[in-house]
């Protein structure tokens, strides 16, 4: 029963927001709420903890089945800890009703745990919208200018994702022998080839929608800018891991064939969407919008690797899902306190930042360093067992993909240059020191250099995955 | 039998209590204790025990399912009184009246539940339409009241005309009026028969389209349920939409082994037809009002689903579709009797002046997009189940979803109003007790949205 307190904790305490109109008191809750899963997601790590297993809706035979393994611990750590982290980072920010705020970011907490937790097909799905929901309201309401229209686009195309999805799981359900919802009578179900594909692309279509996988990226950057900086964080560095969790926990599994047998086409656009996305980070003058093209990049390869179809490349993988989320979480920090501060978000009016706050572009520059995948980095671990992989599939591929490296290294330090170097521009010139944020910053990139340096604990905790997924 | 019997007598009674009981809200309590009575009746009858036992011969079989449709529909009367009562007592001089023609059309639909009779459904239908065109013109000085009541008498007669039509053809076919056989003509001779039995067939599913407003017999919806009273809209769309849909798929299911493959295909039609009629054009409304009315035209298309072929999901998920849309819509609707105007602009910053109502209202929407942790969830997913039970191809349950992702745009439209415009609504006074009602709906909605077998619990033991 003790994984019910991920959705307990932050459900509870997102209820008990809605009715406390204090500021001060209603950050203190959030805070502590989310260091509270925090903590019960270090427990999960170091015990073991039995599965939860109680009938939901037996007309539909469905249960409610909440489970861990290795890619559950991992991304449900990755979770645990990004909402500390962008809860104090951003204390603060100015926001209206930072109660309704604060409460909404953590129904959508419950609803990212819940679909990492998930054993039964249909609870997934439940959470997998749970998750959305929220994040709609966060951008529409306390987004940007353009925030109605581009929030409205992004929750469409998810939301189309997702209804295919659940075709594609009422059409499992109705090949299983069990006739039921569960993960492993999922595996067993059987299909003729032609139904494996069609099942295999309802599901693929929903997930290369949330990662985004070019061409189906365009909700993404709009997004990304538009939404508030503390749902950004959330988006870039949890969210999009659904889709690629969906992957590794549905889609290889399920449909083994249909998966081998479109292995070339995803990479392929995969590594297109890798260097697209690159070349128009480079180009861009919006440092939101630059990380996130940089984070769409990275998210391809990552795509890329787990549809080469090897242990190395989803090892690589997996760690990789706990790195990039830690690393983009920095640079959204950084990103936000220039913004909030400078009141800019273009990098031509940066400029500066080593003199002014030199602690800050210390951690601007650790973290470039972490996007860049620098040996030492946690990144590097990740990505260098990724291009390792393609590498096995097709030499030229992985030599297209690793051109984004070179290019990751162009806009990430051009970054780099304009925000920290050159005369201190009149909106840096504003800026003072904000301490939480740089406190958090402090911690996140302790934990880039100790994962760079010595990955084992992560490879340890996911061995039981890539175990089931390619020991049969 | 008893639901019959009772909600006649009820009906009658109540239109003769304006007499003794000159309050109104005498008046009303009176409807609901009748409704309460109505209730307890059709629950006698579900345990054995009935008010008067006549001998129908066959023209009606009383199924659990019937008598348990019979029951959510006399719930959802209940609670659609309960909370628009004040409102119908603002149209014209006597409630009582209205009350009255209620009970009328209930006893309508619980002729509509369990009837096993080509005659017997044809009772049914008029004892329901003929109340319904009174509702529809009862603001009798607004010109489009009149004008929707006129539009939908004639377009209505039409339509029960076409199915007294197919009724005759199908007698004429096969020499009865019941249902229960399947209506197969001996293969001796030539197929005479078997072509009046197609057309007949058909002229009787062309009405019932009518009935449930499905395309391409939707036209008299938006007209009619814009310029009826915006109360009595909301019961129309709801309740009777779904005694109508519980007909249609009595008739259809009895027949399903006799129609075979052929059948299909003029299915397939009017379920594409609907949805793209009733949600392309959703899309373009820019009064609320008429936007709900083609949304029910849509939510017809997903409904027609359960009439696609017999299973356990089709009958479930008739029943919790037509409850979850029903407890949506009356939500809305009694919202919206509430606006001054039925622009989208009139709901700008209701998010903020009303935000106790706003989430209710929010709570209605979702669940008519069918998003998941409300019972719009589970109502659309019993209708994909049962279509992919009954062996539709996948490709029209796609169709089906993305028109479902094309409803999404006009149902948040309204959500963007309410809370991401600022601005202030033209909203009339609205008593906190009023909020409070439609907050027991919205949470109706979401205990159904996370249990829905809740609603099916009762219907097999």
């Amino acid at each position: 029963m003790f994984l019910l307190s991920f959705l307990i904790i932050p459900i509870v305490a997102a209820l008990a927001l809605l009715f406390i109109q204090h500021e001060k008191r209603a950050q203190d809750i959030a805070i502590v709420a989310s260091v509270a899963s925090l903590t019960a997601a270090v427990n999960i790590i170091l015990n073991n903890v039995p599965s939860v297993d109680f009938a939901w809706i037996p007309v539909l035979n469905s249960r409610f089945v909440l489970q861990v393994d290795g890619l559950a611990k991992i991304l449900i750590l990755l979770t645990a800890i990004s909402f500390p982290a962008i809860f104090i980072a951003t204390n603060k920010n100015q926001v209206a009703q930072k109660n309704i705020f604060l409460s909404l970011m953590l129904f959508t907490q419950a609803g990212l745990m819940g679909v990492f937790l998930a054993g039964d097909a249909l609870l997934f799905y439940f959470f997998w919208e749970l998750a959305l929901i929220p994040v709609y309201f966060l951008c529409s309401i306390w987004g940007g200018e353009k925030r109605i229209a581009v929030t409205f686009k992004f929750f469409i195309y998810t939301f189309l994702g997702s209804l295919l999805m659940l075709i594609g799981i009422i059409f499992v359900y109705m090949h299983t022998k069990e006739h039921n919802f569960l993960l492993s009578s999922f595996k067993t179900a059987s299909f003729n080839p032609a139904q494996q594909v069609l099942a295999f692309a309802l599901f693929f279509i929903a997930f290369a929608i949330k990662m985004p996988i070019f061409p189906l990226h365009t909700w993404q950057p709009d997004a990304y800018d538009q939404s508030p900086t503390a749902v950004t964080m959330v988006l870039s560095a949890v969210m999009v891991k659904m889709g690629l969790y969906g992957v590794l926990r549905w889609l290889m599994p399920l449909f083994p064939n249909a998966f081998s047998a479109h292995t070339n086409f995803v990479m392929v656009i995969s590594i297109i969407g890798i260097l697209y996305a690159s070349f128009l980070a480079i180009r861009q003058d919006n440092i939101k919008k630059l990380i996130a093209y940089s984070s769409i990049a990275h998210i391809g390869l990552m795509s890329a690797a787990i549809f080469a179809n090897n242990t190395i490349g989803t090892q690589g993988v997996l760690v990789q899902l706990f790195s990039h989320g830690i690393n983009v979480i920095g640079l959204w920090i950084i990103a936000d306190i220039i913004e909030q501060q400078a009141g800019t978000k273009l990098l031509s009016e940066m400029g500066g930042l080593a003199k002014k706050q030199p602690t800050l572009a210390i951690l601007l520059v650790a973290f470039s360093f972490a996007n860049i995948a620098l040996p030492l980095t946690n990144a590097f671990v990740g990505e260098f067992l990724m291009f390792n992989s393609l590498f096995q599939v097709n030499p030229w591929m992985a030599a297209t993909a690793g051109v984004s490296v070179v290019l990751a290294a162009i806009y990430t330090l051009n970054m780099v240059q304009k925000v920290a170097y050159g005369d201190v521009s009149t909106a840096i010139q504003k800026m003072s020191t904000n301490k939480p944020a740089q406190a958090v910053l402090i911690i996140l990139i302790i934990i880039v250099f100790v994962t760079g340096v010595y990955p084992q604990p992560l490879f340890d905790l996911t061995k039981d995955t890539l175990l089931q997924l390619f020991v049969k | 039998m008893n639901a019959i019997i009772v909600s006649a007598l009820l009906g009658v009674v109540m239109m003769f209590s304006s007499w003794i009981f000159k309050s109104e809200r005498l008046q009303k309590n009176l409807a609901l204790v009748g409704l309460l009575i109505l209730i307890f009746a059709n629950l006698a009858q579900i345990n054995g025990w009935y008010v008067v036992d006549i001998n129908t011969k066959g023209m009606l079989a009383f199924t659990r399912f019937g008598l348990y449709a019979n029951m959510l529909l006399f719930i959802l009367t209940f609670l659609y009184l309960f909370i628009n009562a004040e409102e119908i007592e603002a149209i014209g001089h006597q409630a009582a009246d209205f009350y009255a023609l209620f009970f009328f059309i209930l006893c309508g639909a619980s002729i509509l539940t369990s009837f096993d009779n080509l005659l017997m459904l044809f009772i049914g239908i008029e004892i329901l339409s003929i109340p319904l065109y009174i509702l529809t013109g009862s603001d009798k000085k607004n010109l489009l009241s009149n004008e929707a009541s006129l539009k939908y008498f004639l377009m209505g007669s039409f339509s029960t005309g076409i199915l007294l039509l197919g009724i005759t053809l199908c007698y004429g076919a096969i020499g009865s009026f019941q249902l229960q056989a399947p209506m197969i003509v001996p293969s001796k001779g030539i197929a005479m028969e078997q072509y009046l039995l197609s057309a007949g067939l058909i002229l009787i599913f062309a009405a019932m389209n009518f009935k449930v407003s499905a395309a391409p017999f939707h036209f008299w919806t938006p007209d009619v349920y814009d310029g009826a009273p915006t109360v009595f809209t909301g019961f129309m769309a709801t309740i009777v939409k779904a005694a109508g849909f519980i007909a249609f798929i009595g008739i259809f299911h009895a027949q399903a082994k006799a129609l075979g493959n052929s059948w299909e295909l003029l299915l397939n039609f009017v379920i594409i037809a609907t949805l793209l009629v009733g949600n392309i054009s959703a899309v373009f409304q820019r009064s609320v009002k008429r936007m709900l009315s083609y949304s029910s035209i849509a939510q017809a298309g997903f409904m027609l689903f359960a009439v696609y072929g017999v299973s356990d999901f089709a009958n479930e998920g008739i029943l919790l579709y037509a409850v979850v849309y029903s407890i949506a819509s009356i939500g809305i609707f009694s919202v919206l009797v509430k606006m001054k105007d039925y622009g989208f602009e009139a709901f700008n910053g209701l998010g903020k002046s009303n935000p106790l109502l706003a989430f209710v209202t929010t709570v209605f929407l979702l669940s008519l997009a069918g998003i998941p942790l409300t019972g719009g969830f589970f109502a659309k997913y019993y209708m994909l189940n049962a279509i992919l039970t009954a062996g539709a191809g996948l490709w029209i349950v796609i169709i089906a979803v993305l028109f479902a992702a094309v409803s999404v745009y006009y149902y948040f439209k309204l959500i963007q109003a309410m809370y991401f415009v600022q601005g202030t609504p033209a909203i009339k006074e609205v008593p906190k007790t009023y909020t409070y009602k439609l907050l027991v709906l919205a949470v109706l909605l979401l205990i159904l949205g996370v249990f829905p077998n809740l609603l099916f619990n009762y219907l097999y033991f």
